[in-house]
Order: C-alpha cells, then structure tokens, then sequence
C-alpha cells in the first residue's frame, strides 16, 4: 500500500474504533471521551498553525472563545437555533482570526507570541467587561430546550458522543487532507525555512494567514461546539489557562502529527483528572490541581521529550505518519 | 474631597504602582535584554518573594519593623537561589532557545503556583507594615509606609543603575548582550553570566514584593497582574531598553492610578491591553527606543 | 538582443554607508553576466535589489519591458527570476525530493514528480532523492539548490558566489552545467574566483563602492587599468 493509503487507512480506523468505543465505555469515560474530542478538535487548530506552519501562538483561547461566545450568546440571547448558532461561531471566529492574523502576522518570533497573547487577554478581559451580557466569570448556562437539533436533544449523552465523533472526524480528515496539499507543504517549508520560500516564488504571508484563519475557523468550531453539548459558556474558559493548554497537548501527543493532538489532549485529560482524585487522596493536603500536573509536564516535554509521542513514533519506526 | 485632591491621591497612588512596577519590569528587562528570553514565570517570583516575606515575618511576632528587614534580606536571596537554579537544570539544558523558554518558563509558572498553593495555601494573608506613619497633608492624610515605598524603590533603581553602568559586572554584562559570541571568546564566562542575570531579575521581582506585601497581601495568584503589566511596561519601553523601561513604568504606574480612579478598571485593562499589541506589531523598538541597527 | 534587465539610478543605504549608489546596468537575454569587485563593492546589495529581497532607496528596475520596482520578492520570482543564496539555502530536514517538489509544485503544470526528477538529474542527484537535504555534503548542497533554481525554470537566474566552498573537480562540474542552462536562461553570477570568471562571462561588470567602475569582455576587464588598480591589485605586466 502506498503512504497515502496507508494514513487515509489509518485515520478511518481511528474513527471506527471512536464509534466502537461508543458502545462499550461506561458512562463516566464516555462522557469524558465526547469532551475530549470537542477539546481536541481545539488541539488540531492549534496543531495547524504551530506544529505545521511554525507559528508559535500564545492566544489561541480567543478564537476558541469566539466560537463559544459566539455560538453561546447567539443561542441564550437571539434564541437563535443550534445550527444558526454553531454557524455564528465559526463565523466570529474567522472574522477575529483574520484581523489578528492581518496584525499580528506583522511580528515574529518572540514578538508574535506576546502579540497573540495580548489579544487574547483583551478578548478575556471583554468576556469580563460586557457581563451584562456574558455573565463573566459566572457565565451562562444554555437551557437544554435552546439545545435541540430537530428531535435530537445534544444533552443527551450519547447525541452528545455521537455530534463530538462527527465533528472530530470530519476536522482530523479535513486536517489531513490540508497537510497532503498544496498549501499544507508550503506551510511547512515556511516553517522551515521562509526566506528560501519566499524566493521560490511563494506569498509567505498570504499562506500564514490563511492558515492562521484555518486554524481560527476550527478552534472556533470545537468552541461553538462546546457551548452546544455542554450547554456552558464562561471566561473561565477564554482565560489565559485555555491558551496554554492546546499548546500543551499538541507538545505532548507530538506537533506537526494529525493525530498527535488526540493522544494528547486524552493523556492530559486524564492525568489533570487524576490529579483531583487518586493522587489527591496519596498526598493528602498537598492541594495537588492542574497547576502542578501542567507545570511539571510541560517543563519535562520541553527538555525531554520535544518531539511529543508519536512525533517519536514517527522519527523511530514510522516514518510515513502524516 | 475636590478634583484636585483627588488627583493628588491618584498621582501618589500611582506613585507607589510605578515605583514597585519599574523593580518588577526592570528584573523582566534585563533577562530579556541579555539572554533574549521572555521570563513568564516572572509574576511568580514576585509572587514567592510575598510569600516568603509572609513566612519570614511570622516569625518575628510583635516586631513588624525587624521582621520587614529580615524579609527584605531573605526574600530576594531565596528566590534568586531558586532562579538560578532553574536557569541551570532548564534554560540552560534548553540552549537559550527563545521559544523552547516561553513554554518552558510557562511551565515554570504553574510549578511556583502549584508549590505556592501546597506549602502556603489559598488564603490572601496580610503582612504588617514595618512603620505606621501617618502623614498629614493639607487635604488628606497619607500612608508614610507607601512613601518609604517610592523612596525605597528610587534608591534600589539608582543601585542597579549604578551597579550596571559604573560596575565590572555591568560591563560584564552590556558586553554579553551586546554579542554573546564575542563575550564568549574574550573570556567571559557567558553561562554565569546568565544564570547570574536570571538570578537578578528574580531577585528584583521579589524585591518589589517585600515592598508591596504590607500594601496588598500575598497570595497564590498574585503574580498574574505584576507579570502583564511588566509585559507592558518593557514593550512600550522598548524591549531590552533600561531606560525605556523605567520611563514606561512611570508612564504605565501613573496612569493606571489615575485612569482606575476614574474609569472602570476593566475597560482600562482591555484599552491597556490593545495599545501595547499594536505598539508591538507597529513599532517593535517600543514608544522610546530607537529602530534597531 | 533584447535587453532582459535593466536598472537605472538604483541606491540603497544601511545607516550612513551607501552600499548601492547610482547603479546603471542591462542585462541583455541569454548573456552569461559576472559581477565582480573587492568585498564590500555592493554587489550582493545589487542583486538582493534586482530580486526583490531588499527594496531600493531609489531607482528603477525594469524587467522584460515592465517596472518591477515596487514588486514583493515572491511576485518577482514568478516572473522568472531566480537567486540562489550566497550562503546555501535548502531545507535541511526535508528529503532532497521535496527540496525540489517545493520549487516544482510553484512554477505550476502536471507532472510535479518526473519535473522535479529532471531537475535533479540535470545536477545528477538524482539518486540521492530520499535522503534528508541536510545530510547531503556541502558541494551537493549547492548543487541541490541550484536544482530548486532549475525546477522554477527561470528566465534570469542569478547566483552568488556559486563556487565558494566547492573542490576543484567540482568547480570544473559547475562550469559545465552553467554553460548548459545558459541555453533556456540569461546568468547573472557574482563570483570571486576569476578564471571560473573568464572561462563563463560573456561579459563582465566591475563594481566598487557601489558604483560600476567599468564594463566590458573579459579580455576588455583585464586590460582595463581602471580595474587592475581597485581589482586586481596589480599592473599586468608585472
């Protein structure tokens, strides 16, 4: 079998066994999975533009935010329908992400990381600021009956299993079918090497901002997608914390890999999970949370293990993983 | 209370948040400027030095002025040794790398939370002023604990001033951020030389601290506002600029006392915020410095 | 002959030292082109002008009859013109294969895999395709970009210091080559080592300072005492 075949093969049995899981999990892991593909949905955003095209965006909880916002208020305050309002998501989310990407792009290196980080604090600040509308850090909790899709209610748990599974299929094989195309290679030759693509006859810029959008466009999706099958929308989750953590799952389960930002999301879940309760109950009053479980793993990643698991995977045994 | 007055009050409040934020930013400058990495876990090295002068003040009960000193001494010692050590076992095993220190330093952050949260706990925790003066001025009276804190500032900036511009260490240390490279072959110890600078930069965050704790209180999570605004203050600045820096913090301090009073605090922030992401993108060399080379 | 290239009053400062000043040159098509002159004489600054890596102060450049001047680097490449870095620009940590794709896949049409094939074989690596670019010795390194170069099928191609680094069996390769693919396209090189210089220049441009100081046949430039006395440092008679 050729190497395409072999990843379109590889990626389709991953979405088998996502469905297979559906059946068998109990109740508690299954919730847990449904989440985790929404958030890693939010990783391969992020993986798009910092695994693939290099760009090192610390900002990234605000087009997240701009799909939960504004799919969230869409659907509490214009009532609008799930479908209207997942659509009011992935829309203010390309919009945020173009004009971030037209200024921000500007920058790079050191200089694009704070730029993307301080929009994204302004866009925290603003879910604060408005909370006549958002509610701030209290947020909004979205009614189960603003949450139906004709007779298909998305709080019901295995709706809400089956809706993540579908929106997490079709980005990892949008994902890709981007890094197998023309613009997906160009983006890693930006990474790199830019000056010697831009003298191939390449418009660097106009290829990071669309990835830039892409990658915008799908965190907003997992945003707006979260706000419809969790049914909360609050500044917890546009903090600084949601911009730090995709870039800690894409690290982990390897970057510039499709299916990297799944494994890691999941391994990060669960450790951060662990940490509230078996490791809590070993060291009693260590008040052990995400913090310490974060911190540790992303100084261990960075010194250690920078390639993340299946970036190791790949280097050592398969070298045809997309 | 007229207008007047109550600029007067926002001016010397401002006073106070420019005199610690010129420390706190300063510390962020001068690892940027000489090793080229963007320190995030800076807030929480301020956030240790409260901490630690909490501790150390505990345990001198009754006798706030001699436990503030203690504090002043041990704060900064502490945490620059925790800097330093950290510059060994992770910046240095990570080559300087820009972008490897971001998330490394990242990590960092939530560590020293977490550490914080552990050993300290989650309550904010009063530390008592060494003196409790009040000043009387014509409008109102105030605190002479929050102006020893604006002369204490001027004269740790005016040290550090001295120290890198009339020292061999400032020499020293000019020559490596001037080209590392070069340092390097001339026989400076380069590595030292930024674990060292690290060390420093802690040491003026936990500095800033000690001088705040008894204003505000120390807390887990109080490092989140010192890290942006210094974040802002060495942008606007100029990044690497010493000077740039301390006229920014005076701008940043001022105006956030006055414009708080005034405003909604929030919609200072976001406007704050903005401002200095396109000072960023529009003009790199910050609102001060010259474009470089 | 068509004129290909041409600058008219062309400058660019950095800081106080006029590095291009006043720079009147035409290129005309299918030349082969030398541009010579002690360090710092501007020439590099020239070319990353005439291919859009830096923007002038002043001048005009034109190109095949239109003003290219105000045009981003990469519009200019899709123009047809080529550069090859001076100090050697590929991708270390892709495979020689994609090195090449790369420029291939940007100048368009079918057949991506067998025209950057040929690219390769033109600088006979083509069996080395698989492997990491990085890993390629120093000399293939060269000779990998200049493949890229080729796959861009370019109508001006211009390189810098092409042989800095190269052995002499490898130098004597390169001679050939470039005599080849001056059939499909004209060649501007910059270049230092001087009998590679009269062997390949049709004609040859003095610079110094940032000016042309002469212009002419190799036999012409080695006559010329203007140019013995800034270049070449000594009289020809010795």
């Amino acid at each position: 079998m050729t190497d395409a075949g072999k990843a379109w093969m590889l990626h389709v049995a991953l979405i088998a066994a996502l469905f297979a899981l559906h059946f068998v999990l109990p109740a508690y892991h299954h919730g847990v999975l449904a989440r985790v593909m929404v958030l890693a949905v939010f990783a391969m955003g992020y993986n798009l533009l910092f695994g693939y095209a290099g760009l090192l965006s610390l900002g990234h909880a605000m087009f997240f935010g701009a799909g939960l916002y504004g799919a969230g208020l869409a659907a509490y305050h214009l009532g609008w329908s799930v479908s209207a309002a997942f659509s009011a998501g992935i829309l203010a989310g390309i919009s945020l992400s173009l004009a971030v990407g037209v200024l921000a792009l500007r920058t790079t290196g050191v200089a694009f990381m704070i730029v993307t980080m301080m929009f994204a604090q302004a866009f925290y600040l603003a879910t604060l600021h408005f909370n006549a509308w958002t509610r701030g850090d209290e947020g909004l909790v979205l009614q189960t009956a603003s949450r139906t899709l004709g007779s298909l209610s998305l709080a019901d748990p295995a709706t809400r299993y089956l809706a993540a599974l579908a929106l997490f299929s079709l980005v990892l094989l949008l994902t890709l079918a981007v890094v197998r195309s023309r613009l997906g290679r160009v983006l890693v030759a930006i990474r790199e090497n830019e000056p010697r693509t831009i003298m191939l006859g390449y418009d660097t810029f106009a290829a990071k901002l669309a990835a830039t959008v892409l990658s915008g466009a799908i965190c907003a999706a997992a945003g707006a997608a979260y706000a419809l099958l969790f049914g909360y929308v609050g500044s917890t989750l546009v903090s600084v914390q949601y911009s730090i953590l995709p870039l800690l799952w894409v690290l982990m389960g390897g970057a510039a890999t499709t299916i990297g930002p799944l494994i890691g999301t999941l391994l990060m879940y669960y450790l951060v999970d662990l940490s509230g309760g078996p490791l809590d109950r070993l060291l009693p009053g260590w008040h052990l949370t995400y913090l310490g479980v974060v911190g540790v793993a992303l100084v261990l990643l960075i010194l250690f293990f920078p390639k993340g698991i299946l970036g190791t995977v790949r280097g050592r045994w398969l070298r045809w993983l997309p | 209370m007229g207008f007047g007055p109550h600029l007067v009050l926002a001016l010397l409040e401002g006073l106070v948040t420019a005199a610690t934020l010129s420390l706190t930013a300063l510390g962020l400058s001068l690892v940027f400027g000489v090793m080229r990495v963007v320190n995030v876990a800076h807030g929480e090295f301020f956030m240790l030095g409260a901490v630690i002068a909490w501790a150390v003040a505990a345990g001198f009960p009754g006798e706030p002025a001699l436990g503030f000193a203690a504090a002043l001494v041990a704060a900064p010692l502490a945490v620059g040794a925790l800097a330093y050590a950290s510059d060994r076992l992770v910046l240095k095993r990570l080559g300087y790398d820009p972008e490897a220190t971001i998330v490394a330093t990242i990590g960092m952050l939530y560590i020293l939370q977490q550490a914080a949260l552990t050993f300290y706990g989650a309550d904010a925790r009063p530390v008592p002023a060494p003196f409790s003066v009040r000043i009387q001025l014509p409008w109102f009276g105030y605190s002479g604990y929050k102006l020893f804190v604006i002369a204490a500032s001027i004269v740790l900036l005016a040290a550090t001033w001295l120290v890198l511009s009339r020292t061999r260490i400032g020499l020293i240390m000019r020559a490596t951020q001037y080209d590392a490279e070069t340092a390097q072959a001339f026989g400076i110890p380069v590595e030292k030389v930024y674990a060292g600078v690290f060390a420093l930069g802690a040491m003026l965050a936990a500095l800033a601290a000690v001088l705040v704790v008894p204003i505000s209180q120390a807390h887990y999570l109080m490092g989140r506002d010192p890290l942006l605004l210094s974040f802002i203050v060495v942008i606007i600045g100029g990044l690497g600029s010493l000077r740039g820096t301390l006229v920014a913090a005076l701008l940043i301090g001022l105006s956030d006392g006055v414009v708080s009073m005034f405003f909604s605090p929030t919609l200072a922030k976001i406007i704050a915020t903005l401002a200095v992401a396109l000072v960023l993108v529009f003009r790199p060399q910050g609102l001060f410095g010259k474009p470089a080379r | 002959m068509t004129v290909l290239l041409s600058t008219r009053g062309l400058k660019k400062s950095f800081g106080g030292l006029r590095a291009v000043d006043g720079v009147d040159f035409a290129l005309e098509t299918g030349e082969i082109r030398a541009i010579i002159g002690p360090n710092g004489a501007g020439k590099t600054t020239f070319v990353s002008l005439v291919c859009g890596r830096i923007l002038p102060d002043a001048g005009t450049i034109v190109f095949d009859g239109g003003d290219i001047t105000a045009l981003p680097a990469h519009a200019r490449v899709r123009l047809g013109i080529a550069y090859t870095f001076q100090i050697t620009s590929i991708y270390p940590r892709l495979g020689v294969f994609d090195n090449v794709a790369l420029a291939a896949q940007r100048a368009g049409g079918g057949g991506l895999r067998e025209r950057a094939m040929a690219a390769l074989e033109r600088v006979h690596l083509e069996r080395r395709h698989a492997e990491p670019a990085g890993t390629l010795p120093y000399g293939h390194q060269r000779l990998l970009e200049l493949a890229m170069a080729l796959a861009l099928k370019p109508r001006l191609l211009i390189l810098d210091e092409p042989t800095q680094g190269l052995s002499d069996a490898e130098i004597a390769d390169f001679i050939t080559l470039v005599r080849v693919l001056s059939r499909d396209a004209t060649i501007l090189l910059i270049e230092h080592n001087m009998p590679v210089v009269m062997e390949l220049a049709g004609r040859i441009t003095v610079m110094e300072s940032g000016k042309v100081l002469a212009e002419g046949t190799p036999a012409e430039i080695s006559a010329d005492p203007a140019v013995q006395r800034a270049y070449l440092g000594a009289p020809a008679d010795g």
